[in-house]
């Protein structure tokens, strides 16, 4: 009880510090630090709760690094000479000794010689406190807008003083905005707020729109019956925004999913709607174009890491060959027999997949395997209310290109000639001088090739295991299908049509069942129109 | 009144129009001869009359039904019998069973499925005339071109049509079949009304009757061949000078 | 092509009553009736005697069950070219019906020993039966049921499917999306089927403790005895006039509309009565190997199916019947021997068979006794008329 009262203490103490922080921050100098610092070694709760307020009092950046490690439990000392130290932990229960300003290395140690400096979780929420009050003045933008973020989160009435003095030396727009907001915040917590104040707080967080701002809104009462409907309205206001940004994420995750059907159906669409083979073997194929860009990192990591973040351009063309070559073996070695015999290929390949997907459980074994994001992927940014994260957008980005490319090679390639006359008629092309079976072997390649590539983007985002393919091959004949075979524009459309009907149906009916209702949909729409949405029209095709 | 009526049909795939204001009449018991160069709309015309094809306007009247709305199966149980080019017979039953299945009868599932008698002396009687009564028992697939031909007439007479629609009866067949089968559709006019679909002039002329010569899905001209091949837009057109 | 097609003898001249008429039981179908005969027979007295273990007993029995399904499907691809790569649906959903009586049959002997709610359920928290669920603790209910629901979902899928003239390659895609869509609604708990653990931890049925041996050759017997049922009903239809108007549309369907059979009331026919035959093989199943999941629904499963049937060549319903055994004994063997060797088994099967042996282990044995005919001098059509 009394070390609880000491703790509130001491942070009355780092608060009333703070308030006057402006005027002696960044002047602490570097011994001065140390020396209070040094203090930490041997002190009890309650000393190092008064040395934490003295550290945070200075008002200095490079405290932060400090507070942080303390707070992480990486703050001990030596027991030979008492010295202050931050330690890295080494195997063998070693622990490496760093100086807890420079970080420069002092010795490794058994972890029997120091000792550390603990934490409870009341230090703890002090030093959170300590750590957004240090960092709104740092130097580096990202901290300071990461402190303002805190503050808003906290909205802790004692920190308006730090947080109005940091906001008038503010000089970044986006900074200053987050801090505004964060103060609005406050501002609805402050019980002696003026009425002005307050309505002009509930309009500012009203206009920010988030999520974030409609809980504090939701949070505040006020007896003024105007400002009770000021906040009524500013939460209509921010469902409402919520709402139209919900569905450009629906539209957005929509989009992403569509990007993953088409990058699964596309080499299909070529396949089957151009040659009219139904290859159940598409999905291996898109496995093994996961598995070529595991080996590629594999090899990467083993022997020349610094390539890492080129792993993805190494592994694409090798997979598009790898796939291509596969496909091409299929081809040739059994599809080619069953021309004609339509239902005899999609038995014969659907014997081929369970093979290679043997062949990759005897190599690779049956679990998932690793394969790790290179940097350009990782991660995510905002746009507006959107969270769009990088990899989705280049998963998009690259479903796209490998449309173009296809559609490139289809139309204007003198190899995308001699399909389509193949798919025509094939003995004339025959007459013509066209070696048919090496444009069947070429056109199954490209499309096996294609499936390839769509493994290295799909192994970014999904498990790379020997069930990779299995779990894609309904979805994709799905898309070609409702697109209509035959019709690369049709996939194109087919895949972002169900991908974005799967989105909007999956917040009232879940995802499974969003699914199973989109599957459905697709059956029916196949009766009404069974040779998909942009199905070819004549006499030809009806009979 | 006539058996059957165009009256103004036309149909288009994709903007172009297969049959475009086709007008023609057949009258029960005729023998006619329908001619015209490729894409003329003569397959289309058929596929309009057997139902396959729903045409864009237009009525068709076959008997006093209207035939925009019935189905192939409804046409041929009206009594409309259809010869395709290809000859299509089914290859995995005995020459007997696919005039067993050709038969007037109840086409229902269950009435066939548990149909007991068949109709043996008219079986007798459709091979005997197609000429293939000591190849009764075999597989249909076993046949000769020209005897897939005559198998498949052997079908469409067990029908017994009011209509018989031809296409190209002559194609491989050899003079002498061709004679016979010009004799045999001369034959059946009369009891059942004969439309032929046939580029072989030499066939036409055999077949000695009135011809009607279709072009861009209408008709463009109509009577005795002489008439006919006497006409200039025919000769433009069909022959090509 | 297809050499099952039998006749009787009949006298190459003159006409008798009825012509080219078969018999229900031509040479094959009595040799493989009497085959399964001596298995319901030989395998009870075999495990009495000790000479077969028991779980034996069970495992043929659900090779019998294959055997149906094989044949349910030959029915439907072989004679009338109808590739359905959803048959495994049928097959699960009258396993589920049948399960679910099971599961009202547990009663208060379950894990939570709720009279009213089988322990999932309970599980979940529900407070009171689902509706779909009433009328299940009725045996003969459930038994109507099992054949019932697939007929019922065959004739609603095959009566879009077919008046839409859906045919081929197309059909079988959505056969298969069908399967895949029913096996990610019965994965889910909010389904009422179980979720992903399916039904299971039966007690007994009409009494009888599913754990004790007489029961399980009850149900082996019983097994054997729908193999023959269906058998002979599916030999039925094939030698009927419907038989040959369903071969017809497999061949060449355009010429069978012209004729004036409606081909959309055949299919359907056909369809549905597959359906039923693959529902009443799923009951037979369900309380043999004692649990039914959702597994059962996977596009993979069904897939297996096709193979038997192709293996044993289609079109003929004894080979389908052989090819179940063959390749679900093959799968038993080798799992245990060499469970890595399964799928490359499996695959290479696949592909040798549809490039290789188009028409399965029957039709390499007619081309072989043909071939003997061949070399005494006779017309090997001769021998299939007379078969």
């Amino acid at each position: 009880m009394i070390r609880v009262i000491r703790s509130i203490i001491a942070i009355v103490g780092l608060l009333q510090m703070f308030m006057l922080g402006p005027s002696y921050g960044q002047t602490g100098d570097e011994t001065v630090i140390r020396d209070h610092i040094a203090r930490f070694a041997g002190a009890d709760f309650q000393g190092i709760a008064e040395t934490v307020s003295t550290l945070a009092a200075t008002g200095d950046p490079a405290v932060a690094p400090v507070l942080r490690a303390l707070r992480g439990g990486d703050i001990y000392w030596r027991k030979s000479d008492r010295r202050v130290v931050r330690a890295e932990k080494m195997p063998k229960r070693m622990l490496r000794l760093l100086d807890p300003l420079s970080g420069e290395v002092i010795e490794d140690v058994r972890k029997s010689a120091v000792k550390k400096v603990k934490v409870n979780n009341t230090l703890r929420r002090m030093i959170d406190t300590a750590l957004g009050n240090l960092t709104l003045r740092s130097p580096d933008r990202a901290m300071r807008l990461d402190a303002a973020g805190q503050l808003f989160r906290t909205r802790d009435p004692s920190t308006l003083p730090a947080l109005d003095a940091a906001l008038a030396a503010e000089t970044d727009e986006g900074v200053a905005g987050e801090m505004r907001d964060a103060r609005a915040a406050i501002m609805l917590k402050v019980g002696d707020a003026t009425v002005d104040a307050q309505r002009d707080a509930i309009a500012r967080l009203a206009a920010r729109g988030d999520n974030a701002a409609r809980t504090v809104l939701a949070g505040f009462t006020s007896d003024d019956p105007a400002l009770s409907a000021a906040t009524a309205q500013g939460i209509e206001r921010i469902d409402r925004s919520l709402r139209l940004w919900g569905y450009g994420q629906n539209i957005w995750q929509g989009l992403s999913l569509g990007s993953v059907l088409l990058l699964a159906a596309i080499g299909l669409a070529i396949t089957f709607g151009v040659m009219g083979v139904i290859n159940m073997a598409h999905g291996e194929l898109v496995m093994i174009g996961a598995y070529t860009t595991f080996v590629v990192q594999e090899f990467i990591r083993s022997s020349a890491p610094y390539l890492f973040d080129m792993s993805l351009f190494i592994a694409a063309p090798l997979a598009f060959l790898a796939a291509g070559l596969v496909g091409i073996c299929i081809e040739r070695g059994v599809i080619r027999f069953l021309y004609g015999r339509p239902l005899e290929t999609l038995l014969a390949t659907w014997g081929i997949s369970l093979i290679l997907q043997q062949a990759v459980r005897t190599i690779f074994g049956p679990n998932n395997r690793e394969v790790g994001n290179p940097s350009f992927m990782s991660g995510a940014f905002e746009l507006g209310g959107l969270t769009i994260t990088w990899n989705r957008l280049w998963i998009l980005l690259f479903a796209l290109m490998i449309f173009a490319f296809l559609l490139f090679v289809m139309k204007r390639t003198r190899l995308g000639l001699q399909m389509r006359a193949v798919t025509q008629n094939r003995a004339m092309a025959a007459d013509m001088g066209i070696r048919t079976g090496w444009v069947d072997a070429m056109t199954f390649g490209l499309g096996a090739g294609i499936a390839g590539l769509a493994g290295v983007a799909l192994s970014q985002i999904d498990n790379v295991s020997p069930n990779l393919g299995q779990s894609y091959i309904v979805d994709s004949f799905m898309v070609v299908v409702f697109g209509g075979a035959g019709n690369l524009w049709g996939a194109l459309a087919g895949a972002f049509t169900l991908g974005i009907a799967n989105k909007f149906l999956e917040p009232f009916s879940g995802a499974v069942l969003a699914k199973v209702l989109v599957l459905i949909f697709i059956i029916l729409f196949i009766q009404k129109r069974p040779r998909g949405l942009f199905a070819l029209k004549g006499r030809a095709v009806e009979q | 009144m006539s058996l059957l009526i165009l009256d103004g049909v036309s149909r288009s795939f994709d903007g172009f129009k297969a049959v475009n204001g086709m007008t023609l009449a057949i009258e029960p018991g005729e023998l006619r001869a329908i001619i015209g160069p490729n894409g003329a709309g003569k397959t289309t015309m058929m596929d309009i009359v057997t139902g396959k094809t729903r045409p864009d306007g237009g009525t068709v009247r076959f008997d006093g039904h209207d035939m925009t709305r019935i189905d192939e199966a409804g046409s041929a149980r009206l009594g409309i019998g259809r010869k395709f080019q290809k000859p299509t017979v089914f290859e995995t039953h005995t020459v007997e069973d696919n005039i067993l299945l050709s038969l007037r009868d109840d086409r229902g599932v269950f009435a066939t499925l548990f149909s007991g008698a068949d109709d043996t002396a008219r079986v007798a009687e459709l091979l005997a005339l197609i000429r293939l009564e000591d190849r009764r028992l075999d597989l249909a697939a076993d046949l000769s071109h020209g005897q897939k031909q005559w198998l498949e007439i052997g079908m469409l007479l067990a029908q017994d049509p009011k209509l018989l629609l031809i296409d190209e009866p002559a194609a491989g067949m050899t003079d002498e079949e061709t004679a016979r089968t010009a004799a045999l559709l001369r034959d059946l006019a009369g009891d059942h009304a004969v439309v032929v679909v046939e580029h072989d002039m030499e066939f036409v002329r055999a077949l000695d009757c009135r011809v009607t010569c279709l072009h861009q899905g209408r008709v463009l001209a109509e009577g005795s061949l002489a008439q006919v091949s006497a006409n200039e837009q025919v000769v433009e057109v069909y022959l090509g000078r | 092509m297809e050499k099952g097609n039998d006749a009787v003898p009949a006298p190459r001249s003159g006409h008798t009553a009825t012509l080219n008429r078969k018999t229900l039981l031509n040479t094959r179908g009595t040799i493989f009736l009497c085959v399964l005969a001596a298995v319901a027979v030989g395998v009870p007295y075999l495990n009495a005697t000790g000479m077969l273990p028991d779980y034996a007993v069970s495992l043929i029995g659900k090779y019998l069950c294959f055997a149906l399904l094989a044949i349910a499907l030959d029915l439907l691809w072989g004679y009338c070219g109808i590739l359905s790569l959803g048959h495994g649906a049928f097959f699960a959903l009258g396993g589920y019906a049948m399960g679910m009586h099971l599961m009202r049959e547990i009663g208060e002997r379950g894990v939570y020993a709720n009279p009213d709610l089988p322990d999932f359920m309970v599980f979940l928290n529900w407070q009171e039966l689902p509706w779909f669920w009433w009328g299940f603790d009725t045996f003969w209910f459930a038994a109507l049921m099992a054949l019932f629901v697939p007929g019922l979902l065959a004739f609603i899928f095959g009566y879009f499917a077919f008046r839409s003239r859906v045919t081929g390659v197309y059909l079988s895609i959505i056969t298969q999306a069908m399967t895949y869509a029913l096996m990610l609604a019965f994965f889910r708990n909010e389904m009422g089927f179980g979720g992903n653990n399916g039904l299971t931890d039966f007690k007994d049925v009409l009494g009888y403790d599913l754990q004790s041996q007489d029961t399980r050759i009850g149900l082996f017997v019983l097994s054997a005895l729908a193999v023959a049922v269906g058998f002979l009903i599916c030999r039925a239809v094939v030698i009927s006039k419907a038989g040959k108007v369903i071969i017809s549309i497999r061949d060449a369907e355009s010429r069978t509309r012209f004729l004036g059979y409606r081909v959309e009331g055949y299919k359907l026919f056909v369809f549905v009565l597959s359906a039923m035959l693959a529902g009443l093989a799923g009951a037979l199943y369900t309380p043999q190997v004692g649990i039914i999941n959702p597994g059962e629904f996977s596009p993979a499963n069904s897939i297996e199916i096709v193979i038997w049937v192709a293996i044993g060549g289609r079109g003929t319903l004894v080979g389908a019947a052989i090819g179940a055994v063959i390749v679900a004994a093959s799968k038993t063997i080798l799992t245990g021997l060499y469970p890595e060797a399964w799928l490359f088994v499996l695959g290479a099967m696949f592909v040798f068979v549809t490039i290789f042996m188009p028409r399965g282990v029957l039709g390499v044995w007619d081309g072989m006794i043909d071939g003997m005919w061949r070399m005494r001098g006779m017309d090997p059509n001769e021998r299939r008329l007379r078969a």
